[in-house]
């Protein structure tokens, strides 16, 4: 990509983080980042060094992998078990684990469970092997969740019956409100994810500068990106003019994707859905619609699984709600690390967890 | 797991494609974007074309930066 280095810049980067310094003229102010891929960043790059110590930046429940609930890795667990049924899923999952197992530990044991780049090639897989079971595992926020949609409409469209989808999928507005009715958290600026900003538009923050008084920017991904989208947000709190802007043009037009909301809503539907941390929030995951129903692994391969445990010690939750920081847990790099994760945080690469193992684990920032 | 990354479009049949980023070629569903052509930047996501780049945004964006770099310079 062309130009990537300027987005990297130390000098730049050094002049915006003064520059908010200067802005935000010793105030006190609490921001949150809600991405995967921001949280990435953040500690990849020692942003939060870079900031004045008056700012005070979050990570936010943005990893779709650390919100999904035991619950669910435990169905896919069980399917993995089932004669003649593969489980099919990105990466990220293979190693979360669930009440009782992972699904790596599942494979290594002998379950069927397989790893793919996209959606796309999941649904290849099934009709590579007409006579068994394939269970796409959907998981993941607006960017993902139309990618799920289109090899639904596929898999209908050429009668491929034996491909089907667990919907774990989820939208972000919902965890947002939850979040900023948070008063603990004293939240005044959100930097809002990009790619899901590329499907959703700008729309879905409005009510959080209206009703809320929350700033917001939509924010690309590179260190120069992330402390200008900080500096507008700062800008905006010391004005008192909370709004949404979008630093991330130059991939996210106001409007997002329509084609991509339009394929989405004909085949999911909102339902009530459980979110590690935040706990049961309405209308805030995705359920496949009925004429879609014999793609619904949920309806169309029913399996009995044993009551969710959750394991003892570990404040993932919390610190998916951004009242704790991975340094608070008593678990964190010790009894639990990427190569033992026991909570999701520290399993997904972009959990919070994982991110400060990775880049900052000896401080306690 | 949002991740997408930036490549450039070098085929295009109906609403597939293919697209390269640093000499890595992959397939990519293009059904989501309304017009594209060969040549263009597109952000992909698994396997899923989400947006075109638009070149004239992100000069936009480079242009305050480098601006942002100057102010620094003369006011030392």
């Amino acid at each position: 990509m062309k130009h990537l280095d300027e987005y990297r810049d130390a000098g730049l980067c050094r002049r915006l983080s003064a520059e908010i310094d200067r802005v935000a003229g010793g105030r006190e102010i609490t921001l949150m980042e809600v991405c995967g891929t921001h949280t990435m960043a953040v500690f990849r790059y020692g942003l939060k060094d870079l900031l004045p110590e008056n700012i005070n930046l979050l990570s936010g429940p943005g990893c779709p992998v650390c919100v999904t609930p035991n619950e669910y890795l435990d169905r896919a667990v069980a399917y993995c078990r089932q004669e003649e049924t593969w489980v099919v899923t990105f990466g990220d999952m293979l190693r979360v684990p669930g009440s009782r197992s992972s699904l790596i530990r599942e494979r290594g044991a002998g379950g069927r469970v397989r790893l793919v780049y996209s959606p796309a090639d999941a649904l290849e897989l099934a009709r590579q092997m007409p006579g068994q079971q394939v269970v796409f595992l959907g998981i993941g926020f607006e960017t993902t969740s139309p990618l799920a949609a289109a090899v639904l409409a596929d898999a209908r469209r050429d009668k491929v019956r034996n491909f089907f989808v667990l919907a774990g999928n989820k939208v972000l507005p919902p965890a947002l409100r939850a979040l900023v009715d948070d008063r603990q958290l004293g939240l005044q600026g959100l930097i809002c994810p990009g790619h899901v900003s590329a499907v959703t538009g700008a729309d879905i923050y409005r009510f959080l500068a209206r009703d809320h008084g929350i700033a917001c920017v939509i924010s690309g991904f590179e260190p120069a990106d992330i402390l200008q989208s900080i500096l507008m947000l700062v800008s905006q709190i010391v004005e008192e003019r909370p709004r949404v802007e979008n630093q991330y043009r130059r991939v996210v037009p106001d409007e997002g994707n329509p084609r991509a909301r339009e394929l989405l809503e004909e085949v999911f539907q909102p339902r009530e859905s459980s979110w590690r941390g935040l706990g049961t929030i309405p209308d805030s995951g995705l359920t496949i619609r009925q004429a879609y129903r014999e793609h619904d692994a949920e309806s169309a391969l029913p399996v009995k699984i044993a009551p969710p445990v959750e394991p003892s010690g570990c404040i993932c939750g919390l610190i998916l709600r951004g009242r704790r920081r991975p340094v608070d847990c008593a678990l964190f790099a010790g009894a639990c690390t990427p190569e033992h994760p026991v909570g999701a945080c520290m399993v997904s690469s972009e959990g919070t967890c994982a991110a400060q193992y990775r880049y900052r684990r000896h401080e306690t920032i | 797991m949002c991740l997408s990354v930036p490549m450039r479009v070098t085929e295009i049949d109906g609403d597939q494609g293919r697209a390269d980023i640093g000499g890595v070629s992959r397939n990519v569903d293009l059904r989501f974007l309304e017009d594209v052509g060969i040549g263009d930047y597109i952000i992909v996501h698994a396997g899923f074309a989400l947006q075109k780049l638009d070149p004239r945004e992100a000069e936009e964006t480079l242009a305050l930066f480098r601006e942002m770099l100057e102010i620094d310079e003369t006011s030392r």
